[in-house]
């Protein structure tokens, strides 16, 4: 796409957000630029997914401003990809079919939607199983169903919800390094909702931290400085890693602690 | 379980589910033979088993100028017939009330007083509407199966998983396609759950109609052997409505394989 490439990819403005008489967000700004790899880290209930939903158009802000590259969201943005937290795929179709649709949707002959779709089962390591339904997959290939889902369509902003939360830890360190190997060979802008500090620091660019619910708001924002390409299991070797963790688990660790007692204030 | 034990219990129960209807069936005759059983009332196997041998397979044999055949196609084409418009309408409105809220609300209080009425006493009503021909009993059947059927679509359309809708959303979906991909096939699993139900319920709107008030058709042969004190003739209409709802249900169960091969219960078939 030729838009100006210093236009934020993401960009919130004071943005609150309300259910009922909660107020889940309040006055919540930043600013994400083009091709970053951003992590959202919070403890339980601090509106993550939230950020996410407002992002993805699905829910409308209750003040201020979302915008995506330059422009406000307004329903469903057409420009962003959401993985799910939970499996969302659509248990009536085939894997093929469920990674086809997207481009089906938007507007592809189903022979081309289905030859891509092909491929990225390829990609994603599922050839041979395209027509398996998704309750005959494991959970890790589900995952992977959904990430090709996800993918197709190229879109410009990617929107992951604790993807690989539900995965054993072998699985998911593979499936961490697809991730990111599929992402490096796109201009895709990734905004990832992790509980997991490592994760995060290994996967991003940044990690921004969000303080405890109700009332959410930025904590602190860090640059994660370690070069590319990466390998995810490695990365937690590397000099400086364990200082950056330290240093944002310290943060991290108030406000979890801060959400438990407003947690157990309440019960 | 091995594949051998899993074939000798299958062996096992159709042995078990043969020697039921053996025992059964000996002791009515036993009993009916013996005096113990008032064969007035309850025939005898060996009757109304030849009667419904004389009627299926003895040509000629006629029921009112009519062969028994002849009075299955009138029953079946009325259940077909309430079967179809319950089913398409059915799922047209249920899709419709499940998409709005507002609608649903409109209309709950009629749907749940209409619900509840129990739909024989409209029998009379049809039968003046529409006089003693199919169409009395198509209505009859129809309200009948409409309900099952617009509750089931109803429900499959509310259940839908939230995170399933929003995924299709961001996928692009519209308002159209999340119809055709998303809500469409939610409904069509509860919908062929209760197409079970709904055609046992078709059949027993065209027979009750057909019992009451007709010229022709299984109901009719029954109403008429109990107007001649035959119960052997009762029996033997029961019979052949009871093979009737059997091949029905096979070809209930065949379609239901074919169109949900993604649920959970046929998963063993595909792994196995």
């Amino acid at each position: 796409m030729s838009k100006d490439p210093t236009i934020p990819a993401v960009e919130f403005n004071d943005v609150s957000l309300s259910f009922g008489t909660y107020v889940a967000l309040h006055d919540v700004s930043f600013s994400i630029p083009q091709g970053q790899f951003v992590a959202l880290v919070g403890p339980t209930g601090s509106g993550k997914t939230s950020i996410l939903n407002l992002a993805a158009g699905l829910v409308p802000p209750a003040a201020g401003a979302v915008r995506t590259s330059g422009d406000p969201v307004k329903g469903v943005n057409r420009s962003a990809a959401y993985m799910f937290q939970q499996d969302a795929l659509l248990p009536w179709k085939t894997a093929l079919e469920n990674v086809a649709l997207g481009p089906l949707l938007r507007g592809v002959q189903r022979r081309d939607a289905a030859g891509e779709a092909e491929r990225w089962m390829e990609l994603v390591g599922l050839r041979g199983l395209e027509h398996r339904y998704p309750i005959q997959l494991s959970g890790g290939q589900r995952k992977r169903v959904a990430m090709a889902q996800a993918l197709i369509n190229r879109l410009p902003l990617l929107l992951m919800d604790e993807p690989f939360s539900a995965l054993d830890v072998q699985t998911r360190a593979l499936m961490e390094n697809e991730l990111l190997a599929l992402w490096q060979n796109s201009s895709a802008t990734v905004l990832f909702v992790t509980h997991d500090l490592e994760e995060a620091i290994a996967l991003s660019d940044r990690v921004i931290l969000f303080s405890a619910g109700p009332e959410t708001r930025i904590k602190s924002d860090y640059p994660v400085p370690f070069p590319r390409p990466r390998n995810v299991s490695e990365a937690r070797f590397m000099p400086g890693f364990e200082e950056l963790y330290r240093r944002i688990w310290s943060d991290l660790k108030q406000e979890v602690m801060t959400s438990y007692e407003r947690s157990r204030a309440k019960a | 379980m091995s594949a051998q034990e899993r074939k000798r219990r299958e062996r096992t129960i159709h042995f078990l589910q043969a020697a039921i209807f053996v025992v059964v069936f000996g002791l009515w005759e036993f009993g009916a033979r013996s005096g113990a059983i008032d064969t007035f009332f309850f025939s005898q196997p060996s009757t109304f088993l030849g009667r419904a041998w004389q009627w299926l397979a003895i040509p000629g044999t006629q029921l009112g100028g009519r062969s028994i055949y002849q009075h299955l196609a009138v029953t079946l084409s009325e259940m077909l017939g309430s079967f179809v418009l319950g089913v398409a309408f059915g799922i047209t409105l249920g899709l419709m009330l499940g998409r709005s809220d507002f609608w649903a609300r409109v209309f709950n209080p009629y749907i749940q007083v209409l619900n509840a009425l129990p739909r024989l006493v409209l029998a009379p009503i049809f039968v003046l509407m529409f006089g003693i021909d199919e169409r009395s009993k198509i209505a009859l059947g129809f309200t009948m199966v409409f309900f099952i059927v617009f509750f089931n679509a109803y429900h499959g359309v509310r259940q839908v998983d939230r995170n399933i809708i929003n995924n299709a959303r961001m996928l692009g979906a519209g308002e159209r396609e999340l119809a055709r991909h998303v809500l469409i096939p939610s409904a069509l699993t509860w919908i062929l759950s209760s197409l079970h139900t709904s055609v046992g319920f078709a059949l027993v709107g065209a027979v009750v109609g057909e019992y009451l008030a007709a010229a022709q058709g299984i109901g009719w042969v029954i109403s008429q052997a109990q107007g001649n004190f035959d119960s052997a003739g009762v029996y033997a209409g029961m019979l052949v409505l009871c093979v009737v709802v059997i091949i029905v249900e096979m070809g209930v169960t065949w379609l239901e394989r074919r169109l949900v091969r993604w649920t959970p219960q046929t998963d063993e078939l595909l792994a196995g």
